[in-house]
């Protein structure tokens, strides 16, 4: 649909902007992934709490956990997380075989090394649903062969 | 498993937000790192090109459009379809010039900033929607359409609509037969 195309682009044009802003003066490269990762965080919050006006009380984490993994995927992302393990003690792996931000990319491992650039606004806005749903956690991302991705789940306990 | 039927709607209302609430974050974060409005506004304007290059391609190939005849049509066309497209709004086009070449496309409805309320009060010269005049500066340009793309009013400023200006400057044409 429309929408994507013009969201893909945007966060693209957002990361190279930033990464770019960075090259030129202020600030070294370390911030950037911090900005893109507490920007997601905060549209991670405002979207949670839009999509889940309606819909009825989780019963527990993992519940929550399957929640982002369908529907906050498939609304975002067009499709849901391939596969989510998890160790039941707090730590959950989400993983994306066909990572949309990444697809255009490539299809293997060239530019691996940017692959992180474009991981740190979406784990800001897995961080920030979370969050807003009452659960505090790390989320770091992973990626060994584009557009397969990884997502790492550290719930912190309270 | 059974769901509300309007639940397809929902959903590409909250992709719509996604894009709205990744703007808003950005122009916070552009906020914070820069001082004066007008290198935010800079950054925007820069960005917004950028992705109008690229958008160029996803519109032409979504809309299979004809080509365009006129300075006019093609102003129809930026808010006609293409807005209507990707912002799910319809601008109303209004000439400006007896030349032909100044357009305004008055926003009564700026998805943009559905969840602005107003500027602070120390962001005065901000363009929040600056990104558009790039978007649409850079469109144009992929199709050989030089063009001036600025903001005329603006609602966050307290004028009564939003209204963009389009001024296509006369292309080069001479060049073209020199011997």
């Amino acid at each position: 649909m429309a929408d994507e195309a013009l969201f893909l682009l945007l966060h693209n044009e957002m990361v190279a902007g930033l990464y770019r802003a960075a090259e030129q003066g202020e600030g070294e490269n370390g911030r950037c992934t911090t900005k893109l990762e507490s920007m997601g965080f905060r549209v991670g919050q405002g979207l949670i709490e839009r999509f889940t006006k309606d819909t009825a009380r989780f019963k527990d984490e993992l519940d929550i956990m399957k929640f982002i993994c369908k529907d906050f995927w498939t609304t975002v992302f067009r499709k849901q997380i391939d596969n989510l393990r998890t160790n039941h003690q707090g730590i959950y792996v989400l993983q994306d075989n066909k990572f949309r931000l990444l697809t255009q990319m490539s299809a293997g491992k060239q530019y691996l090394e940017h692959a992180p650039k474009y991981l740190a606004f979406t784990c800001g806005l897995i961080r920030g649903g979370l969050s807003n749903l009452g659960i505090k956690s790390i989320v770091t991302a992973e990626v060994s062969s584009m557009p397969a991705c990884k997502f790492q789940v550290m719930i912190q306990k309270m | 498993m059974s769901r509300p039927p309007g639940r397809k709607q929902e959903n590409h209302k909250i992709s719509r937000e996604l894009f709205v609430l990744t703007y808003g974050a950005l122009v916070a974060q552009l906020c914070k790192d820069y001082e004066k409005d007008e290198d935010v506004n800079t950054f925007l304007d820069r960005m917004g090109y950028g992705i109008g290059v690229r958008l160029i391609d996803d519109f032409l190939a979504r809309s299979a459009v004809k080509k365009c005849r006129s300075y006019s049509e093609t102003a129809d066309m930026i808010a006609q379809v293409a807005f209507k497209m990707y912002l799910g709004v319809t601008p109303s086009v209004s000439c400006n010039n007896t030349a032909g070449n100044e357009f305004s496309l008055i926003l009564d409805k700026n998805p943009l900033v559905d969840f602005v309320e107003e500027l602070p009060a120390e962001r005065a010269s901000l363009c929040y929607c600056n990104l558009l005049c790039g978007v649409i500066r850079g469109a144009l340009e992929m199709v050989h359409l030089t063009a001036e793309v600025t903001f005329l009013q603006d609602r966050l400023k307290g004028d009564a609509v939003t209204e963009i200006g389009i001024t296509f400057l006369r292309k080069a044409e001479d060049r073209k037969h020199k011997r």
